[in-house]
């Protein structure tokens, strides 16, 4: 259990060595690009995310919110720069591939749990498989997440049996089972229903107080407001501004920031 | 002879020779599926592959196999590759135009049902850092064949009739055996009715096997069902009546 119960920071240990480490952003790009056939869906992106920093990138729809979250994974490959992550260079190298996504987990707009395996089988299988471990310690640490994510009572069910909050919630406990050192959300309630976004904002911000480190494409401005350190705006595949929150919604610099604010805080 | 003897039918139902007749039925059957999927996985997989050659290599033998009746393939393999100094025995004859066949709708099938698995699932799968193994053996196969199993059982429904078209070539399976027993004594309705009523026997055993399988692969409940009933008709477009 010892291992269970270690926080799933990254840098809260405090020594020297750590402090280091430290200097070595959890993310940078360098002049990334990202095309789509002659669309250009990342046009030249720079982004540095500081370890434990939270970072809500917004920006109205088709801007390349996901394609940029999604290339920190690669899941889509970026064809142009450079994207570091955790000091591993995303190089299409399968084990520089491999490397960086045992460091991130994500949560996506859709949930996408497995649907014919039980909440636990979801949150067992990449600990089992990829970590090699038993089954048993697989679960403890399944169930010490979901108790995390306060639906231990819903292991045994599967995700069609539950609300789409609760399959959410599954997802971000899924993904802390491989003890990731970055959390990167996709629009992880706007697939929910009102009554449902509040508890999984909750579980997001008890994530973000252990230190985890964000990067979250939101439109929920209060959560931006509560928990970023930065906000990105993105648009037309560039990052058009980036500010601490305060300073973003008050008086953000571009145009187009203006516009979307105004559509979007109505 | 304006009459119809039941007492006939039920003797021919019960005809040993006719009875034979019926295991070869099924033996065709079984081989063309077993070598169909095996076919049909691999022509699948070239289907869905990047390669141009492959994929249009796939795309024609689809094309072709579905576009023409399996009779044509039938007496072609028979009787018109042997001109070309190629022979096989009757019964290796409706085997590969049975296989032949049969792997282009299965093919099909294979394709639409891993189309029909979310592109969202994969992506789950690779954020979590599953191998390729583990996301095709865990996530991708068991959603897919789920979603096949209504359209492979209506294949498999229609394989079974299909046989039949063996007769011409002189396999004596049940259709032929029908015949044989019909040329002897001319008890056209009363042959036909046991064939018929073996036909019938053979299609229900399989319905039977298909819910349960539909059943067995459909263990996590309501939402479960809705999803099959939703994916469906994608996969079952892919299965026409053949012959
Ligand atoms: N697979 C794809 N093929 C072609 N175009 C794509 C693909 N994925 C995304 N795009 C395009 O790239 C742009 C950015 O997409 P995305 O990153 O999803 O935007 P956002 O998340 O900000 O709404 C959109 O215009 C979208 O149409
Ligand atoms: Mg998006």
């Amino acid at each position: 259990m010892s291992e269970i119960s270690m926080n799933t920071a990254s840098g809260v240990e405090g020594a020297t060595a750590q402090s280091q480490l430290r200097d070595v952003p959890a993310v940078r790009m360098e002049a990334v690009y990202k095309h789509y056939g002659d669309f250009t869906a990342l046009d030249q992106v720079d982004l540095k995310v500081a370890k434990g920093e939270k970072i809500v990138v917004c920006g109205p729809s088709g801007s390349g919110k996901s394609t940029l979250i999604r290339c920190i994974n690669h899941i889509e490959k970026h064809d142009e720069g450079l994207i570091y992550v955790n000091g591993v260079e995303l190089d299409h190298q399968r084990k520089n591939i491999d490397a960086v996504r045992r460091d991130t987990g994500m949560v996506f707009q859709s949930f996408n749990l497995f649907p014919h395996m039980t909440v636990l089988e979801n949150c067992i299988l990449a600990p089992m498989t990829v970590n090699g471990m038993s089954e048993a310690e697989a679960k403890d640490l399944a169930m010490h997440f979901l108790t995390k994510v306060r639906i231990p009572d819903q292991a045994e069910k599967f995700p069609g049996q539950l609300s789409g909050g609760q399959q959410q919630r599954v997802a971000i406990a899924r993904a802390l089972c491989m003890r990731p050192k970055i959390m990167l959300f996709d629009e992880p309630t706007s697939a929910l229903d009102p009554e449902m976004v509040k508890e999984v904002l909750e579980t997001m911000k008890k994530l973000a107080e252990e230190g985890m480190t964000m990067l979250c494409v939101t439109h929920e401005m209060g959560f931006a407001r509560e928990v970023a350190d930065r906000i990105v705006f993105m648009n037309e595949g560039k990052v058009v501004e980036q500010a601490a929150p305060e300073e973003f919604f008050q008086h953000p610099k571009s145009e187009r920031a203006r516009t979307f604010l105004d559509q979007i805080i109505h | 002879m304006s009459h119809f003897s039941p007492t006939a039918a039920v003797n021919y139902f019960f005809n040993y020779f006719l009875m034979k007749g019926v295991l070869v039925t099924i033996g065709l059957t079984v081989a063309a599926v077993i070598g169909g999927l095996i076919l049909g996985m691999g022509i699948a997989l070239m289907r869905m592959s990047s390669n141009p050659v492959l994929s249009g290599f796939s795309r024609f033998y689809i094309w072709f196999f579905r576009g023409t009746p399996l009779l044509i393939q039938l007496v072609v393999i028979y009787s018109g590759l042997p001109q070309l100094g190629i022979k096989f025995s009757v019964i290796t004859c409706a085997l590969v135009g049975l296989i032949l066949n049969e792997a282009a709708y299965l093919a099909e099938i294979v394709r639409s049902g891993f189309m029909a698995v979310s592109a969202g699932q994969r992506e789950a799968a690779w954020a979590l850092s599953l191998s390729p193994w583990v996301t095709f053996r865990r996530v991708t196969l068991p959603q897919a064949f789920r979603l096949m199993i209504p359209p492979l059982g209506n294949s498999i429904n229609s394989l079974l009739k299909a046989t039949s078209l063996a007769s011409v070539i002189s396999v004596e399976e049940l259709m032929r055996r029908s015949d044989m027993l019909m040329q002897e004594h001319f008890q056209i309705l009363e042959v036909y009715a046991a064939a018929t009523a073996y036909y019938l026997i053979l299609t229900s055993v399989w319905d039977a096997i298909q819910r349960r399988l539909e059943k067995h692969f459909g263990r996590s409940s309501a939402a479960k069902s809705r999803r099959i009933a939703a994916t469906a008709p994608v996969a079952q477009t892919s299965v026409e009546a053949r012959a």
